[in-house]
């Protein structure tokens, strides 16, 4: 069985029919968008009910020549991060289509192509982590800027246009680096291979010599560090965050920027081991800036713009995320793949719920919120939470990841573990003032009739918030899948000293 | 030697389960969720108390129960199991916590009978119940840290339990944020555990240490960290402003929370680190200092005090001192810490509930000006409260003077120079604990009433009466109890092998009956100030006096500890974000644009490359860049 194709074909074939429909189905496109987004997610989860988590390859594999005068293949494969993020995107789409159900009414262009374009995405996003032919990757790579492009510019909200824009130059400008670093790849592996490749299992028996693999590790880390986003790259996200749809943000934060991250454990580690371990130290300082950074500037929001806020705080999570990635231990490589999983739960509630706020009181203003525990307890609730979980509480799922990735770092960088922690007062910061702002105090005028979430809206979060409560107690359940892939990839390092 | 027990969960669960049941079961549940509230803190307590009497019957070697439940975190090396485990030490809390919170449940019935929102308050109670069993029945430091952390959601949800007011919504939010600086210890002190021990648990460490895995330089950092986090949860100097501002909270949750459990968490951590600190003397110094700074922080800002709860607030704050001091003496230290940490816990809830009750009966008034000659008026009030306060003073049988007066006396024997300085603070904060209780006391039931219009003092109903009579009992008798027979330190010697260093036979610096006499005359000039100022006769302005010494005024300010944490991190954190966000937009995001616009320069000619925006661009990142090459080069290191 191709289960991964299959996975990846039904919500294309599912945009095609959603698309297909008469414009002015409104409520069937979202109900049959909904409806195939929902088997997938089912399908996703069969599948992962066979998945082997004794073992670290990849599983699933498909491997057919595709243009063989190229070496190109139609690879596809997932270790257990690969399948994480499939499941998290498989489950987030659903949730997404649900939750923004009335979100894709204020757009250029009709409401049955929102839902189409999300279908689409969802097949881009199942295929960029299971490629495991470098070309397909990148082929992913760049196509999924296409739906999301159309899903900003289109249906969001101020200067969608020119946020949209600036999104596609950034990634345009990464994936070009990248291209170029993969052509290298591919001329190399001519030289030493005798034939040459795209398949990322051969490629990484390459020797290069430290310029040259300097020089390529630099075209993959660039585009990845523009998507994660990392310090000094992330300019372009708090105007996209801002600009698109909530459901477009949670897919945008929640999934496809952990492309970035995961093209750095998967391409950077594996293909370039050395250039890694000789640049690891800049990426931790890169990565410690990113978490006060975007701390502070959460806080700065934090009376601000509240989907900026969310964007900030992502910068500093993403901070983490690398943090633990370049630390090279096993702690911190299945506490940053872990962080990938979570990161998506938490950020998707965070984004969702705001989502909600501002769809009611038509301002993403922090400042024109307040009392909101009074008047809509529930909606307020689920924002708690989700902030409690962007802090990183212990009991909730993010502050078992934090807290490996810090351990794992500690183990080799001490120094960088400890200035991370402090980063855990600022998180505090940065959720709980836009918490007192919007939720605590005197109900503010013209919020005094908002409606509390109805039972759409309860059902869409329901799932999220048991998952943040559930992996808080129970992470070991993701770890088991995580733990083999994360250690091979880390052994495979050859880190001096190690056992 | 290794018992096991299947009950310890349903210590946690049930007030979990109840307090997840009251918040999901929204307004339906409104009638009757303080009665599940109060039965599930009762079952739990029930549990306690079985477990208790199980303990006692075993051999003082096999006392200590675990419970392992499932593997909560496995990477690598790295392994935690949600285990629990129950010792001497750990059932000294739960019976505290869940005896005391029972009652405090029961009070709160009456206490918060008028306000709509009931219901949420008894799940916040069961929650923090829950939480904090956790935090003493984890047997690593991780589990621990959850029930840490679960505690400070508790006390956030309850001091902005009316956050509609923006004050008390800030009060939460100011103690979140102190314990979360405390947290930064606690994380660090568990990855400072992982790598030295490759264990987080308690007993990993312990053995680790014992084999000398470890410097002492490593040891030492790890007892700073502790303290770190013990001084953010126990609110001592330098993370104590919070405390005062989390007197927002509804009595009972000061009494529950803030005086008897919560806060002395720190306690607990550095007592469950026993190991730690004993083989760490320059963190043991630093206990010992803390702990007294903040004994006479507290007191000081004790008499200066017009608000009841505020008042109070101090008074734990410096007891707390009291309880860390000792815990930073070494093995016998620990259990007379413990000791004081229980009878502080009686009488301490006993007089916020009295407070609570002067409130109910007053109004909600809490400034004592306006209070006085309320014992005819509130008679079971006032003689519950006198007996907490002969307890909390230490006047001989009452609780207070058997635990306080242990401390002094090992503070006394600390030995040298060291000896005599400690002796000298605890006697002196003894004096200022007599001054700072009397002036409440006369304030508030004696002297003339100075109510304000409307006022009609009463008593309160029995819900909230009994709770007081049933701590009065213990603020009573505990010390005496305890001390008979020295049953407490030997209950407590198998953990802090307390035994071992002979107490007793050790040589004192002064006889113990002459360190009774001394803390008795302290005693007696604290109370003799007060009744001078404050006794018969004496007019006590309604408004304070502003034409008071420089001292008061700052005292009366918390000797400005709010001012030095605005001065020193607030204001420079400000404009650190107001920086960091102009860069953000100007130069970073400027830096991309004028890439952008360069290149298309370049493409019309080389106009405008020299512009000077350009080249302010480049300087700061430049600038930048230098930082950062710095930075890695340190990180390479």
């Amino acid at each position: 069985m191709n289960w991964l194709t299959i996975l990846g074909l039904l919500p294309l074939i599912g945009s095609a029919a959603v698309f297909l429909l008469p414009r002015e189905k409104e409520v069937l496109a979202k109900q049959l968008a909904l409806g195939i987004s929902s088997l997938v997610a089912v399908a996703g989860l069969a599948m992962a009910t066979s998945f082997d988590r004794g073992v670290s390859g990849f599983q699933f594999v498909e491997k057919y020549s595709w243009i063989p005068a190229f070496g190109i293949n139609y690879g596809l494969g997932v270790d257990g991060m690969a399948l994480l993020l499939i499941l998290l995107a498989l489950i987030l789409t659903p949730v997404v289509i649900l939750a923004c159900w009335n979100e894709a009414e204020g757009g250029r262009w009709s409401v049955k192509t929102f839902f189409a374009l999300l279908l689409i995405l969802e097949t881009m996003m199942i295929g960029v982590f299971a490629a495991t032919d470098i070309f397909l990757f990148y082929l992913f790579f760049e196509a999924m800027l296409i739906p999301v492009y159309f899903l900003i510019g289109g249906y969001g909200s101020g200067e969608r246009a020119a946020a949209a824009v600036k999104f596609l130059l950034y990634s345009l400008f990464g994936g070009l680096l990248m291209l170029a670093s993969i052509i290298g790849l591919y001329v190399v592996s001519g030289d030493q291979l005798g034939a040459a490749t795209f398949d990322v299992s051969e490629l990484q028996k390459l020797s290069l010599n430290n310029q040259t693999e300097l020089l390529l590790f630099l075209g993959f880390f660039i585009a990845f560090a523009i998507k994660a986003p990392l310090w000094p790259f992330h300019t372009w996200l708090p105007d996209a965050a801002k600009a698109a749809t909530p459901g477009t943000s949670v897919l945008l934060l929640g999934v496809l920027d952990k492309v970035g991250t995961y093209g750095m454990i998967r391409f950077c580690l594996s293909l370039f081991p050395d250039a890694s371990k000789q640049l690891g130290p800049t990426i931790i300082v890169l990565s410690l800036i990113s978490i006060f950074y975007g701390a502070f500037l959460a806080i700065w929001q934090s009376n601000g713009d509240i989907k900026r806020l969310i964007s900030y705080t992502s910068i500093s999570h993403f901070g983490f995320i690398t943090l633990g990635i370049f630390a090279f231990t096993a702690q911190g490589q299945s506490g940053s793949i872990l962080y990938m999983v979570n990161h998506g739960f938490s950020t998707a509630a965070l984004f969702l719920i705001a989502g909600w706020m501002i769809a009611r009181r038509n301002s993403s203003k922090v400042a024109d919120f307040g009392g909101l525990q009074r008047v809509t307890p529930l909606l307020a609730w689920t924002f708690f939470i989700a902030g409690l979980s962007s802090l990183a509480l212990p009991g909730l799922s993010s502050f078992v990841s934090e807290f490996l990735v810090l351990v794992g770092t500690f183990v080799r960088y001490p120094v960088a573990a400890v200035i991370g922690t402090l980063g855990i007062i600022l998180a505090a910061l940065y959720i709980l003032i836009p918490v007192q702002r919007a939720l605590h105090g005197p109900v503010l005028p013209g919020n005094e009739n908002l409606k509390d979430l109805n039972l759409r809206e309860k059902i869409a979060i329901a799932p999220v918030i048991a998952l943040i409560i559930a992996f808080g107690f129970f992470p070991q359940v993701l770890l088991n899948v995580i733990n083999p892939g994360a250690q091979a990839s880390v052994a495979a390092l050859n880190i001096e000293g190690d056992k | 030697m290794n018992v096991t027990s299947q009950m310890l969960v349903f210590l946690i669960a049930i007030p979990l389960f109840s307090a997840a049941l009251l918040l999901l079961g929204g307004r339906a549940l409104d009638k009757v969720g303080h009665i599940i509230g109060t039965l599930a803190s009762t079952a739990a307590f029930a549990v306690g108390v079985i477990e208790f009497l199980a303990m006692l019957g075993r051999a003082p070697e096999n006392r200590a129960v675990t419970q392992p439940l499932f593997t909560w975190i496995e990477v690598g090396n790295f392994n935690v199991g949600a285990t629990l485990l129950l010792d001497q030490l750990s059932v000294c809390f739960v019976l505290l916590i869940t005896g005391v919170g029972t009652l405090i449940h029961i009070y709160s019935i009456a206490y918060m009978s008028h306000d709509k929102d009931r219901r949420r308050f008894f799940a916040y109670l069961n929650f923090f119940i829950a939480a904090m069993l956790l935090l003493v029945l984890g047997d690593s430091y991780l589990s621990l840290y959850v029930g840490w952390e679960g505690v400070g959601l508790a006390s956030y949800l309850l001091i902005g339990f009316w956050n509609q007011k923006p004050t008390y919504a800030t009060a939460a939010k100011k103690a979140f944020i102190a314990n979360r600086v405390g947290d930064v210890g606690l994380s660090l002190a568990v990855m400072i555990a992982f790598v030295q021990f490759g264990s987080v648990s308690f007993s990993g460490v312990a053995e680790g240490i014992e084999a000398g895995q470890t410097s002492s330089l490593a040891l030492n950092t790890l007892g700073l960290a502790l303290l770190l986090a013990a001084v953010g949860k126990s609110a001592q100097f330098p993370l104590q402003a919070w405390l005062g501002d989390a007197m927002a909270g509804p009595t009972p949750v000061s009494a529950l929370i803030h005086a008897a459990t919560m806060v002395t968490a720190g306690v607990y951590l550095i007592s469950r680190s026993h190991f730690v600190f004993d083989a760490a003397s320059v963190a043991q110094l630093c206990v010992v200092i803390v702990g007294a700074i903040t004994l006479l922080f507290g007191a000081i800002i004790g008499m200066a005090k017009d608000d009841i709860k505020k008042a109070l607030a101090a008074s734990t704050m410096s007891q707390i001192g009291y309880m860390i001091l000792a815990t930073g003496l070494g093995p016998v230290g620990y259990a007379f810490a413990m000791m004081h940490l229980l009878t502080h816990g009686f009488f301490k809830a006993g007089m916020f509930l009295g407070a609570g009750s002067v409130m109910h009966g007053m109004n909600d008034e809490v400034d004592m000006r306006k209070y006085g000659g309320l014992r005819k008026y509130m008679p079971i009030t006032f003689a519950t409260f006198g007996l907490g306060y002969l307890a909390i003073i230490g006047v001989p049988p009452f609780a207070g003077f058997y635990s306080k007066d242990k401390i002094i006396e090992i503070a006394l024997d600390a030995g040298g120079a060291k000896g005599i300085i400690l002796g000298s603070i605890t006697l002196l904060g003894a004096a200022i604990t007599a001054f700072y209780m009397s002036r409440v006391m006369l304030m508030t039931f004696f002297g003339a009433k100075r109510w304000e219009a409307g006022a009609h003092p009463h008593e309160s109903p029995a819900l909230m009466t009994i709770p007081m009579i049933v701590l009065a009992i213990g603020s009573v008798s505990a010390g005496f109890f305890f001390n008979m027979g020295d049953r407490f330190i030997n209950f407590l010697s198998p953990i802090f092998h307390s035994g071992e260093s002979g107490h007793g036979e050790k040589e004192h610096l002064l006889p113990p009956i002459v360190v009774s006499a001394l803390a008795l005359t302290a005693v007696a000039i604290g109370v003799s100030i007060a009744i001078a100022k404050y006794g018969r006769g004496k007019a006590i302005p309604a408004v304070a006096p502003s034409d008071v010494s420089l001292w008061t005024k700052v005292a009366r300010r918390d000797l400005l500890q709010d001012e030095f944490n605005e001065t020193l991190f607030m204001r420079p954190g400000q404009e650190l974000t107001k920086a960091l966000a102009v860069i953000d937009e100007k130069v970073i995001d400027g830096a991309v644009r004028g890439v952008g616009s360069i290149t298309l320069d370049v493409a019309s000619g080389l106009r405008k490359t020299q512009t000077g925006f350009v080249r302010s661009y480049a300087l700061w990142i430049t600038v930048g860049a230098v930082g950062i090459l710095a930075a890695i080069a340190v990180m390479s290191l």
